[in-house]
């Protein structure tokens, strides 16, 4: 069957998906599971080509305190505030990835480096408490009714998930158009040599630069949308260096080389996570996290290419045998 | 073209370079011998700006690219090959060579389009023989093909001045000739000046207008072919390190 007409029937039936069938909480999964797959694909276009960052908590929280800093203290629209803060997480990758980059602070080093940062922000969220509220949290201020275009607030979840939806595709999109640039050819050629890649004309640390910091707005957006979604934000949930594994976790799970990896990966977690909850309640706390540990080395070691990347491989490789 | 006064390379405490001074010519093949380890890759890895000289300048066409930046040098017009050879495995032979194309042909970033960079792939591939077929893996080629790969991503940069690192040790007599014989056609098709380095001496010499040679990072010698054979520093050189070097040493000054 024909490609595109696949993707058609698949928006198809995503879009008419609610009104078929909404009922709130399976569409409060899909939401979520939506979001996180943004972010999760956020996280792959670095890590596809080797630029593993623990740090993309960092990135999720600046984005989402920043719009709600922003709107709770100067009544700034979230139109306005989540560009305001993808520019500051722009500019966080770019104090952070600039000397990495530029003194060659490859592999686990880098990996250290971004560790530090996801910590950092954390740190930072928690130290300023008057401001941001802390561990606590922190809650956008609530227009009155609930819902308004201009506040970024809507009660509807069929919004919500035309919302997700979009952003999601989005960031399949933008997936594609890296997959299909020259961008890519250099940085798969910088991921196995940074000298020979130099030697055939790239500029390496400008090259590397650039998916870093489409990369973090693109997760900074995640972290913005996540927070006006739930109304509520706390440092554990969109920053620090827990987050930033389960991003690494969920990709790995799913797939690392291929556009929907990350998206299957973002529904084993959630599926996981709210398994975890409805069956074993709160004394189920942090399991998730265990678990996650433990299947990550399984998958690095038995299924390296991810759940997603394994089966298409299977298919593709199966077809190529008949033919011969 | 190129005029290099006084470079000098260490590494810790040892000179792998030690202020060498030579100049090349519009249009020239300069050969560059020297036993193993006597800094001929390291020469290349300071003119390309893989490493940064510790000493000297290197002007090349009236600029001074010492220390620059290896993308930077490129883009003004230096090619370069690697003596091992190092290729992108995760692209295709056709996609490792439009890299070299996009980015490397001055335009720096973007200046270039696509469609400009996979003409010139596909002609660097046909220079050397390679197939510009858009799938065809890395993975499938061996010494030979790979040092044609090294080639191809060079010429695609649309280099005034090449910088070959060929060391044709791996390779049997017929694929030294055919390596000899395209660089000579890289110069006379494309008019790309060129240094050839190489520490067999037999197949250079047939090819290159002047040689210089190097020893201990210190240049020895300078001058054409039949002169530099017979020069007595360089016979001692060639005498204390390896008997076929010697027989082709008799060989060229014999020819
Ligand atoms: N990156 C490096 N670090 C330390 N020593 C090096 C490095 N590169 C080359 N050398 C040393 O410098 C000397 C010259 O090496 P090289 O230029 O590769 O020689 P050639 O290409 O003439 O065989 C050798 O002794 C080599 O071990
Ligand atoms: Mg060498």
């Amino acid at each position: 069957m024909n490609r595109s007409l696949l993707w058609v029937i698949a928006g198809v039936l995503l879009v008419g998906m609610p009104f078929v069938y909404g009922a709130p909480y399976p569409m409060h999964i899909i939401i979520t599971i939506l979001i996180w797959s943004f972010a999760y694909t956020s996280w792959s276009m670095m890590g596809r080509v080797g630029l593993v960052s623990l740090g993309h908590g960092g990135f999720m929280g600046v984005g989402a305190y920043a719009t709600a800093l922003l709107w709770n203290n100067l009544g700034l629209s979230p139109w306005l505030g989540i560009p305001v803060g993808l520019v500051c997480a722009a500019l966080l990758a770019l104090v952070v990835a600039w000397p990495c980059f530029r003194f060659r602070i490859t592999g686990h080093y880098f990996a250290l480096v971004t560790l530090a940062l996801s910590g950092i922000v954390l740190q930072v969220i928690t130290a300023t408490r008057d401001l941001t509220g802390g561990s606590l949290g922190y809650t956008p201020n609530r227009v009155p009714g609930g819902s308004s275009f201009w506040a970024f607030q809507f009660t509807e979840k069929h919004t919500w998930y035309m919302i997700a939806l979009i952003v999601w595709a989005a960031g399949l999109a933008i997936w594609y158009a890296v997959e299909r640039s020259m961008l890519r050819y250099a940085l798969e050629a910088i991921s196995e040599d940074e000298d020979a890649a130099a030697a055939a004309g790239v500029n390496v640390t400008l090259e590397k630069l650039k998916i870093t910091v489409l990369s973090a707005m693109m997760t900074a957006m995640a972290g913005a949308l996540y927070c006006q979604y739930q109304m509520f934000v706390s440092p554990d949930t969109v920053s620090g260096i827990s987050v930033s594994l389960q991003m690494v976790f969920a990709v790995v799970v799913g797939g690392l080389y291929v556009a929907l990896g990350p998206t299957v990966g973002a529904v084993i977690t959630i599926l996981l996570g709210e398994g975890l909850r409805i069956g074993f309640g709160t004394s189920a706390v942090g399991w998730d996290n265990l678990i996650y540990g433990l299947l990550l080395v399984v998958f690095i070691i038995f299924l390296p290419k991810g759940i997603l990347g394994s089966i298409m491989g299977a298919f593709r490789r199966a077809p190529a045998k008949a033919a011969a | 073209m190129l005029e290099v006064r006084g470079l000098t390379k260490r590494f810790g405490g040892f000179t792998a370079v030690n202020n060498v001074s030579f100049k090349v010519d519009e249009g020239e093949i300069l050969g560059l011998i020297g036993p193993n380890g006597s800094g001929k890759s390291t020469i290349f890895n300071m003119l390309s700006g893989t490493l940064a000289p510790n000493g000297g300048s290197i002007l090349f066409q009236g600029r001074e690219i010492g220390g620059s930046a290896p993308h930077a040098i490129i883009n003004s017009g230096v090619g370069r090959t690697f003596q091992i050879p190092r290729p992108f495995r995760r692209l295709s032979i056709l996609e490792n060579v439009v890299l070299a194309g996009f980015y490397g042909q001055g335009g720096g970033q973007g200046g270039h389009s696509r469609a400009a960079a996979e003409t010139s792939a596909r002609e660097a591939l046909e220079m050397v023989g390679l197939p510009t077929n858009p799938s065809t893996r890395v993975d499938g080629l061996g010494a030979a093909g790979l040092k044609k790969l090294e080639l191809a991503k060079a010429i695609a940069t649309k280099p005034r001045l090449l910088l070959a690192d060929e060391s044709l040790g791996g390779l049997d007599e017929g694929e030294m000739d055919q390596a000899a014989d395209m660089l000579r056609r890289i110069r006379a098709e494309l008019g790309i000046t060129i240094i050839w380095v190489e520490h067999i001496m037999g197949v250079l010499m047939r090819v290159v207008d002047r040689v210089m040679v190097l020893d201990h990072g210190e240049k020895i010698a300078e001058g054409l072919p039949t002169e530099v054979v017979r020069d007595p520093r360089v016979i001692e050189v060639y005498l204390g390190t390896d008997a076929d070097a010697v027989h082709a040493v008799a060989e060229a000054a014999r020819a």
